[in-house]
């Protein structure tokens, strides 16, 4: 079971908490000028890299709020917690990670 | 003292070629999928100058991971369609195999345990009959009376409202399955390879024209991923995106036990499914981790859950010991139904985003992925599940005819 840190409450259980996905996937600032593809890859297309992934996790048991978590998906290492508000943590000294294009921020 | 000489080791079911420099198809992983593709371009289409490159053994990842179920009691006309081909193969496989692979049409129960399951099970025996898939809507009572040891009575947390049934679905001794297409693709003359990963692909403009692998340079007039887990790693590789997320599904067995389960029994609404294997373990599943992983292993709490489904549906069940529990490696998309078809890159296959489903699916998996792959075009059964429908929006929605959460 993994062991998950929300900015609020601290070390909790994953059992206390909902899983959300890809982090970090801004809705289009230009919505009316999409193309089906763009929109294709903005509701059905998410990274699923093997290794760290930044994705979003809401304590259900807890505090109720959303949150990002830094987590690598071979060894189940939590790497990082964060606060939407907050942008991606760098990896020091993990140069073979693969970064998103895409710059952190974004979580409406 | 004389030792006394080991026996001779038994015949191989099928050669352990060296990689050739060139192959009109390659297909990259040699599971269940990657295997039946194999056969099926061979006694299909004659197409025969095949690699199956595996980067780990023959048949080792989800088919040796996966709980052996086989049913086609699926909602939608294309589920329906498919999964029903696939069920109608593997009842003549172990002749045309000529391998007996204990095929055991022994019947699948999904439970109700709400009353919207229960119109959800009427539901889908409606569709299913429809479709011509054999197909049951059976009473308490009735449920009691196909599987004895199910608690049917009505002072349970979950009680049981109902079940539908369909008795030609059952079980297939897996690892069997794999070695069964294995001999037959090898004999027509298709190189089955192991330890040899697909690091990235060759390609001409748009067009890809073979492989780089762990044991070298190959080349391929077309490459077919069946990759299952690792689908979407691979695709990046060369150049597509696909709309799958990887999740651990794990699965269980209890030690032997003399037989007491007569059929399968799944559950959504409390989440297990239980048969009992042909050697006396009782074979458990329940849904995906919620995360993303590639580990191979799943979460304690997610057993300790379909325990307590399991001991609540099967008294019985209370004093059996867990022998072993492992983890596979699932593709899930968005509308819980596969991919199989064209990529934007041409010459380029791909069968994956079976999910938590790709077992019972195998043979027809193999015909349509042949199909497609000798021809360029879609075979009428896998055209509705293209990648295109992401974009069109014509999703064929089978979360609750999926069975399990995910």
């Amino acid at each position: 079971m993994l062991l998950i840190s929300c900015p609020w409450c601290g070390p909790r259980d994953e059992t206390e908490y909902h899983y959300g996905g890809q982090a970090h996937v801004p809705y289009p600032g230009n919505p009316a000028d999409l193309t089906d593809e763009e929109w294709a890859a903005y509701v059905f297309y998410r990274d699923n890299p093997k290794g760290p992934f930044a994705e979003r996790w809401m304590h259900g048991t807890g505090c109720r709020r959303w949150f990002n978590v830094l987590r690598d998906t071979v060894s189940y290492e939590v790497l990082a917690a964060y606060r939407l508000d907050e942008p991606r943590p760098e990896l020091p000294g993990r140069a073979d990670v693969h970064q998103p294009a895409e710059p952190a921020g974004g979580n409406r | 003292m004389t030792a006394t000489p080991l026996p001779e080791h038994p015949d191989f079911l099928w050669r352990t070629p060296e990689p050739r420099s060139s192959y009109d198809v390659v297909i990259v992983g040699a599971g269940g999928h990657g295997l039946a593709t194999a056969y099926y371009l061979a006694r299909n289409h004659g197409i025969t100058n095949v690699a199956v490159l595996e980067k780990g053994w023959l048949a080792g990842g989800n088919m040796a991971r996966n709980t052996t179920i086989i049913r086609s009691n699926y909602l939608w006309d294309e589920s329906a369609a498919i999964y029903e081909h696939a069920l109608g193969l593997w009842e003549r496989l172990p002749e045309e195999l000529d391998y007996d692979f204990l095929f055991s049409q022994r019947g699948v129960l999904n439970l109700a345990h709400t009353l919207q399951d229960v119109r959800e099970g009427v539901r889908r025996v409606g569709a299913n009959r429809l479709n011509g898939v054999d197909a049951q809507w059976l009473e308490p009572d009735e449920v009691a009376k196909v599987c004895p040891i199910l608690n049917v009575s009505p002072r349970t947390r979950y009680p049981v409202l109902g079940a539908t049934f369909q008795p030609r679905a059952g079980i297939a001794k897996h690892d069997h399955v794999a070695w069964a297409l294995a001999r037959r693709a090898d004999e027509m003359g298709v190189d089955l390879i192991q330890g040899c990963e697909v690091t990235g692909f060759l390609k001409d403009g748009d067009r890809v024209v073979g492989v780089e692998t762990s044991r070298g340079r190959i080349l391929a007039g077309r490459v077919g991923l069946a990759a299952a887990g690792h689908s979407s790693v691979l695709a990046e590789r060369a150049g597509v995106r696909l709309p799958v997320q990887s999740h651990p599904l794990q699965a269980l067995v209890s030690e032997l036990h003399e037989p007491v389960h007569p059929t399968v029994v799944m559950s959504n609404h409390v989440h297990v499914y239980v048969s009992q294997a042909h050697k006396g373990e009782l074979v458990m599943g329940a849904g995906v981790d919620a995360y993303n992983g590639y580990g191979q292993r799943g979460s304690f709490h997610v057993i300790e859950r379909q325990m307590a489904a399991a001991v609540e549906l099967f008294p019985v069940f209370a004093r059996a010991h867990v022998l072993r529990t492992w983890g596979g490696i699932v593709d899930v998309t968005p509308d819980a139904s596969p991919i199989i078809g064209t990529t934007p890159v041409e010459n380029l296959y791909v069968n994956c985003g079976w999910g938590t489903g790709g077992f019972k699916a195998t043979p027809a998996a193999g015909w349509t992925f042949a199909h497609t792959i000798a021809t360029g075009e879609p075979h009428p059964l896998n055209a509705p599940f293209a990648l295109e429908r992401f974009t069109t929006g014509a999703l064929i929605d089978e979360h609750g005819a999926a069975a399990v959460a995910h």
